[in-house]
Formats: C-alpha cells, sequence, structure tokens
C-alpha cells in the first residue's frame, strides 16, 4: 500500500519570534499547534492523532496531549532529533491511508536561546550504550560535523569557499524574511574570515541558536479537499525515512541517510530529482546541505562542491532553489531541530505563499529532508516528497 | 604530554572486559566467536551475525586518521583544552573509533598519517585511548 495522494498538510505555522523567554515550552507547542489549526481552518475538536519528539516537554505525548486538550486516537513520540517531524508526516499520511485517523497534529518547540531546553531534548544520552565510547573526547556538535567535512573534502576535494556558498545562497533568502534571525547577506569571503569553531567548519557554517517552534496539520483526502476546495494542501506523495550508523565501525563520515531515505521517497512518488522544482535540505551545517543534495541524487556523489558554485541554491532561478525562508542557516533553528520548518517552507512555496522574491515559479513538487541526531555518529534521516496535487 | 581533560568514561557490566584493558595499557577487543568479526563499539554480541559468544583478544594499538578537527571551542571539561583534535582512528584490526590524536603541532595533521594508541589514566580505575603520530 502506498501513502501517494492518501493525506495532504492542510495547516502550517512557524512562531514568528526567535527568543521567547515568556513563555513556557508547553505553551510555545500550544500556540504553534493553534496558530497550524486556524490556518488549515480546523479545530483542535477536528484532531484525533498527535505527534511529538523529544523536545516536548513531559511523558511525550501522553502529556503533551492532555495538556492540548485533545483526545487522540494515535499518537506517535517518535524521536529523530531534528528530523522527527518528517518521520512524524510520513506515519501520519500512512495511519491515515491505513483508515486509523484523519486529522494528526504535530507540533515542535524549544528554548535553546533564552533557556529551558537543552539542545538534545529531555531525555539526555548519558545511559546509552554507546555513550563510553563517545563521550569523553570533547565531541560536540559542530566539531562532529566538522569530522564529515574534512572527510569529503580529503576523499572529492570539496573546499571551504564551496561549502560557504551554501551559506551565501541562505543569506540571501534571509534578507526578504523579516522573521529571520540573521538577515544580512554575506559573501564567501565573510564566511571565511568568520572564526573557526571546529576545523574546518567556520562559525557563519553553523546554524542558527534560536527559540521558536512550528506545526502542521495532515488530513486525509476528504477533508483536505473540502478546506477551500483544496487549493492550499501539500499532497503528501512520498515518505521514506530509516537511519544511519556507525555501521559497527566502519562510519563512512561521506554520506547521509538521504541515500536511503530519498531512494525510497522519490520510488513512491515516482518522481525523479529533476522533477524536484524546490527543496528544503536540512541546514544544520554546511556539509549537512552539501551531502545531502548529493545523497537525494541532484547530483553525482562527490559534486556537490561545484554543484553549489555560481547561484545553483539561489531562488528563484537557480538550479536547485533550497530553503527560501533562510533556513536553519540564517532564518530559525527552533529548539536545535529544523525539521519542522523545512516542511512549513515547502508547503509555502507549493501555495505559492513563500516571499515574492524568492518564490519559485508554479511550484508543483516540493521535497523537504530531515537529518537528525550528529552527522559525525549516527543520523535518522527521512525525506517528504510534496505537491500541489493528489496525483 | 597533553593537557587534555580525562574524563573517566561511563563503564558497565557489557564494558567492564574493554575498560580493564585500558587501565593496563592494553586496547581489547572483542572478536565474534562465529564470524570473526571485529566488534566496535564494545559489545557482548556479535551485531553482525547474533552471536553471543565473543572473544576479547589485544589490539595492535596501531591505526591511521580517517577525518580530524582541530576544536577551537570546546564545552564543558573541554572549554579550556582547546585546541585540542577530535578524530575518528581507524584501527589496523578494521573499527573506526572515536577518540583523540595528542599532537603538538595540529596543523601538520593530516587524513591518512599513521597513529599509535597511548593511554591516559583517569584516576578511577579506568584509562582513555588517545592517539599519537606512530
Amino acid at each position: 500500500m502506498s501513502i501517494r495522494g492518501k493525506a495532504a498538510i492542510v495547516g502550517a505555522f512557524e512562531h514568528p519570534l526567535r527568543d521567547i523567554p515568556h513563555l513556557t515550552l508547553a505553551q510555545v507547542h500550544r500556540e504553534v499547534a493553534a496558530g497550524a489549526l486556524a490556518d488549515a481552518g480546523l479545530s483542535f475538536a477536528d484532531v484525533d492523532a498527535y505527534f511529538c519528539a523529544g523536545d516536548a516537554p513531559g511523558f511525550g505525548a501522553l502529556s503533551m496531549a492532555e495538556y492540548l486538550g485533545l483526545k487522540p486516537r494515535i499518537m506517535d513520540s517518535t524521536e529523530t532529533g531534528g528530523s522527527s517531524y518528517l518521520f512524524h508526516v510520513g506515519h501520519a499520511a500512512a495511519l491515515i491511508a491505513a483508515g486509523k485517523c484523519s486529522v494528526a497534529l504535530v507540533t515542535l518547540a524549544g528554548k535553546p536561546r533564552s533557556g529551558g531546553a537543552g539542545p538534545g531534548g529531555s531525555g539526555g544520552f548519558g545511559g546509552s550504550p554507546e555513550a563510553g565510547f563517545e563521550n569523553s573526547w570533547g565531541i560536540t556538535v559542530p566539531n562532529a560535523y566538522a569530522l564529515a567535512a574534512r572527510r569529503h573534502m580529503y576523499e572529492f576535494g570539496t573546499t571551504s569557499a564551496q561549502l560557504a556558498e551554501i551559506k551565501v545562497a541562505a543569506s540571501q533568502h534571509a534578507q526578504h524574511n523579516p522573521a529571520a534571525f540573521l538577515r544580512d547577506v554575506v559573501t564567501v569571503e565573510e564566511v571565511l574570515d568568520s572564526p573557526m569553531v571546529a576545523d574546518p567548519l567556520h562559525r557563519l557554517d553553523c546554524c542558527v541558536i534560536t527559540d521558536g517552534g512550528g506545526a502542521v496539520v495532515v488530513a486525509n483526502a476528504q477533508i483536505a479537499r473540502s478546506l477551500g476546495g483544496g487549493r492550499r494542501a501539500g499532497w503528501i506523495l512520498g515518505h521514506g525515512e530509516t537511519m544511519k550508523s556507525t555501521n559497527n565501525g566502519r562510519i563512512d563520515l561521506t554520506h547521509t541517510g538521504a541515500v536511503w531515505s530519498g531512494a525510497a521517497a522519490f520510488a513512491e512518488a515516482g518522481v525523479t530529482p529533476a522533477d524536484i522544482r524546490y527543496a528544503s535540505i536540512y541546514d544544520s551545517f554546511t556539509i549537512t546541505v552539501l551531502q545531502t543534495i548529493e545523497d537525494l541524487g541532484f547530483c553525482a556523489k562527490g559534486d556537490g562542491g561545484r554543484f553549489v558554485s555560481d547561484g545553483a541554491l539561489v531562488a528563484p532561478f537557480g538550479a536547485l532553489p533550497f530553503n527560501t525562508d533562510g533556513g536553519g542557516l540564517c532564518n530559525n533553528h527552533p529548539g536545535n531541530r529544523g525539521g519542522m520548518t523545512k516542511i512549513i517552507e515547502a508547503v509555502r512555496q507549493l501555495r505559492g505563499e513563500a516571499h515574492p522574491a524568492v518564490q519559485v515559479p508554479n511550484c508543483s513538487l516540493a521535497l523537504a529532508h530531515g537529518t537528525g541526531g550528529n552527522l559525525g555518529t549516527r543520523t535518522g534521516a527521512a525525506t517528504l516528497i510534496l505537491g500541489q496535487q493528489s496525483s | 604530554m597533553s593537557n587534555l581533560p580525562v574524563p573517566a568514561p561511563r563503564v558497565n557490566s557489557e564494558t567492564q572486559p574493554f575498560w580493564d584493558g585500558t587501565a593496563e595499557g592494553r586496547l581489547v577487543l572483542p572478536h565474534c566467536d562465529r564470524c570473526a568479526f571485529v566488534i566496535w563499539y564494545p559489545r557482548s554480541f556479535c551485531p553482525e551475525c547474533g552471536c553471543t559468544e565473543v572473544t576479547w583478544k589485544a589490539a595492535s594499538g596501531f591505526g591511521t586518521i580517517y577525518s580530524f578537527s582541530i576544536t577551537r571551542k570546546g564545552q564543558g571539561e573541554y572549554r579550556h583544552a582547546t585546541p585540542y583534535v577530535l578524530a575518528y582512528v581507524e584501527l589496523d584490526e578494521g573499527p573506526r573509533v572515536l577518540t583523540n590524536v595528542v599532537e603538538d603541532d595540529p596543523d601538520a595533521l593530516e587524513v591518512g598519517q599513521r597513529v599509535r594508541v597511548v593511554f591516559h589514566d583517569t584516576g578511577q580505575g579506568t584509562a582513555l585511548y588517545r592517539f599519537c603520530r606512530a
């Protein structure tokens, strides 16, 4: 059974703030949920499935569903870091296709800037079976991604200047987003001149750290068509998910799990990378984008550096317009988790509601990809292919 | 000698044989009794074939740098240890292990360089395995 055309994203909402000291985490979840439901033209009473990840305070979906006043038939607290929300949308579509639920709500909120939530969610990793072999050597998030960058440079000749092109493209988009955390356009030279955080990654190779949140509402086909004639629906055409592990000591730092999740999503949707008009690519760091573009098949493995040069990622007319809200690199990376905002900007593009300066003309088919966890160790990977039409 | 902190790793009954080895200055790795896979990270079973019989054997202590990062901004105990080198070293026995390369001139490091293991005592019955250029 395929989920193709069985469900659609009918509501999407990104919290407008990037620094939220005055609200609790639960309150931010409530605000983004209300925003996404209002965007859909639905109410909390319509929701019969609820999804949240490790950013949610308390006992996963149990705590939050009660707090929000929901009576869910389906609950899912799948936790794969920043990619969790793309997993959730795929699960929601499958459960809708199976008739187990009809309206699914997915929420994210985090406050790493003002305090109140650590980067890894509420669980912590100290007791994980790998902890003894990874936690005593000064691993951070940036230096582990730097390991991936260094190996990609070694194998394929990728340069820091090529990675910088990704930040430059994101900044050109962010200048049009009034809510973006960083709105200044930067140059390759400015990226290379920014302080080295973990060689070879500079400060401007890293995403922003912001409070914030977002939510999406997924509905079955009948409801999606009844809401405004379905014109604002982002139809779910394909989904793929997996993890990329350290492979029992044979970790390959040159690729992400998008190699597998992307192939599954394209197969389910019955489309190819050449059909995609817009892509939301997870951008915790510039290297994350570079590897993912290769892994999804937008260029050959190892050619990412050449591909992103010459403005290929710049909307609306580049070869692969990406992250037109400014992405995690410039706009927003709420709770250190970029997956939700990737889905939301893809929906804006399909609706023609992105900023006019970056709206892709006739954006009929969009892709969103999430990479959660740590590229230097293990990551979740999920790919969604979304369309203006249900088939 | 390095100025790196030596935070004690979390040890449990499953990984005790490995850490006991470090305290004696030996890198011991679990080998699968059935398929001979060299298991990393250390476990009491083989994740490749499912065999629950493993034998702990001393490694040579030599390897090559698979990747590394000269870290300029550290956290926690490593906040004041910068610059330091986080690396994956591919042991001659096969596994790629996360570790530090101890090096006075980190700018001289390159992927593919040969390294050998050194042990830094945590003071708690274990030692951290790190590497220096061979």
